[in-house]
């Protein structure tokens, strides 16, 4: 893969760059005049959330990056180990704010497979459901999203309000519209409302003629082009080294989806393929997100139209007050959004869990890649690189 | 094929506890002055290039922290989850951060919250999520939350608290 040239951040005269010391480490003079150190965040509308950014910049050209998290911290995982494994639930979700869904099927689903509990289909099905209908909502904020970093404000409201009829449907089938804990121990909590599938229908319609439009905002705009092709190139090579996973993988060409990958619920029973591309750059990202929003509205068609009509939604559980989990350990993942989203488990018999850890794909883009990619990025494009690794603060400081 | 990767590195080094959790899953526990020699041959060798997680589980009553990392093999889609004990006192462990170039937040991170050194790890000393910090690492067993807290913050005036079990008993009657 040939490596494209940011034509926007790359200085030809080099001298007034810093220069390594013998440990590595740049050597930057503050007084010396030549550098500016720049906080972007944490309250910055260009940041994806409670995180913030200290830039060492020279001209307009970043020379150093560092990542400063801690701004959300709510100790989480923590506080997990000292509550019953169903008060786990509401605590979990919070976790990630974005897709909040996820948390809970991973949770329930360390617990049933410590447990031995097998999930009724059906229950399968409406956690297949809820676990695209949480990608989509939180795809309607990121596509867009991307433009909103570069002053194209209109895509962004577009999927704010296309987001909210999504959260709408979640509302009515869960009764919450952010947070669901609609996944539980055992399966789910109920099953489709009637008519819902109508109403389902009438909001992916609306979100087709979005994809539309969004190709003309976006993709055909030579605004965006030029400012995110070549910009923010992951090399290929990084990918393991880094730690990179789902879209911003998928867009350096390497096929791993969680879906294909490790097949869970349904996943093996619906006809799709990984959505790949191949230049790695800002742009590429933002194509193989909008294909996944399209796939993500063929997938859900896909599941109202196998699943079955009725069925149970909960297999038998013992009393959650008193539940104790055996003795055991394990690992489970799920393809959020970002990527390969998982929980390590330790259960020690009792009824409360004994370790809860989560893996969130935050944790290496917005850290270890993030520093890395704005070296010699220009100041303009942090918050575009930024969102193009789909970065979620909460799910780093748990 | 995890029965033969599972063989390889038992003829190796010195592995105990070995359990299969899933088809492609599986734990096994290490000897901490092994662990990570049998990170980098899995690594090398083994085609195990997805570093997924590392994180420590605190057995206070054995005097242990358990680190894990899951190590996985993209190509044959296989999962190993490695475990070492190393003692709660002297809770300093080999770092790996040449092997992947996230290694070093998760060492810094647990260096935070579980006092845990990794020696010549980079910014490892740097505050990660805590900043002027001066209690124990938070994330021990030992460390109290509910007392923590009390003792730091006060109770908002008007709100009303109950013990979840205790309350949810009263209401199902």
């Amino acid at each position: 893969m040939k490596k494209q040239k940011n034509i926007f951040s790359w200085q030809p005269d080099r001298s007034k760059y810093p220069e390594k010391k013998k440990n590595g480490k740049l050597d930057i003079d503050l007084s010396s005049g030549k550098f500016v150190k720049l906080w972007q965040g944490p309250n910055h509308p260009g940041i994806t959330g409670n995180m913030s950014l200290e830039l060492t910049i020279s001209g307009d050209e970043i020379v150093d990056a560092k990542t400063h998290v801690g701004y959300l911290h709510r100790g989480f995982e923590k506080l997990m180990e000292r509550r019953l494994w169903i008060q786990c639930f509401p605590t979990c979700i919070r976790m990630c704010v974005a897709e909040p869904d996820y948390n809970e099927y991973l949770l329930a689903k360390s617990a049933e497979d410590l447990s031995g509990i097998e999930v009724p289909e059906m229950a399968e099905w409406l956690r297949t459901l809820v676990l695209e209908m949480a990608r989509l909502q939180s795809l309607l904020r990121t596509v867009p999203g991307q433009a909103g970093t570069l002053s194209l404000g209109i895509g962004v409201q577009w999927g704010v309000y296309l987001r909210d009829l999504v959260l709408d449907l979640f509302e009515e089938l869960t009764g919450g519209r952010v947070y669901h804990m609609y996944i539980i121990p055992g399966g789910v909590r109920g099953l489709l409302p009637d008519g819902f599938k109508k109403r389902m229908e009438e909001v992916l319609k609306k979100i087709d003629e979005f994809v539309k439009n969004i190709e003309n905002l976006m993709y055909n705009n030579i605004i965006f082009k030029k400012r995110t092709i070549g910009v923010g190139y992951i090399k290929p090579s990084w990918v393991n080294k880094y730690g990179i996973v789902g879209p911003n993988a998928r867009a350096a060409g390497f096929k791993r989806d969680v879906r294909k990958d490790y097949p869970y619920l349904k996943y093996n029973e619906l006809d799709f393929d990984i959505t790949l591309g191949k230049d790695s750059d800002i742009f590429t990202r933002s194509v193989v997100r909008k294909k996944e929003l399209l796939l993500t509205l063929d997938l859900i068609r896909q599941i109202m139209a196998k699943m079955p009509k009725k069925g149970d939604i909960k297999a038998s559980t013992p009393n959650v007050l008193h539940w104790k989990i055996p003795k055991g350990e394990t690992y489970v993942r799920s393809e959020s959004s970002r990527g390969e989203y998982g929980f390590y488990t330790v259960s020690d018999g009792s009824k409360t869990p004994r370790r809860i850890n989560l893996r969130g794909p935050s944790y290496t883009h917005a850290i270890s890649l993030l520093e890395r990619l704005l070296i010699n990025a220009n100041i303009a494009d942090v918050h575009s690189i930024m969102v193009s690794l789909q970065t979620c603060p909460p799910e780093i400081e748990r | 094929m995890m029965e033969n990767i599972i063989k390889d590195i038992q003829s190796r080094f010195k592995i105990s506890d070995i359990v299969n959790t899933r088809d492609n899953l599986n734990f096994v526990t290490c000897p901490k002055q092994e662990t990570i020699v049998l990170i980098t041959h899995m690594k090398k060798n083994l085609g195990f290039k997805h570093f997924v997680l590392m994180t420590a589980v605190d057995w206070i009553e054995d005097g242990l922290f358990q680190l894990t990392y899951i190590l996985n093999n993209p190509k044959k889609k296989l999962d190993v989850a490695i475990r070492t004990m190393i003692s709660r006192e002297e809770a300093t462990m080999e770092s790996a951060h040449k092997l992947w170039r996230q290694v070093q937040t998760y060492q810094r991170e647990l260096k935070e919250m579980f006092g845990i050194d990794f020696p010549g790890s980079p910014r490892v000393n740097e505050n990660f999520i805590l900043e002027g910090w001066n209690d124990i690492p938070p994330y021990r067993r030992d460390f109290q939350t509910k007392e923590y807290a009390e003792q730091t913050f006060f109770p908002r005036p008007g709100r009303e608290t109950n013990d979840p079990s205790e309350y949810m008993k009263k209401n199902l009657k």
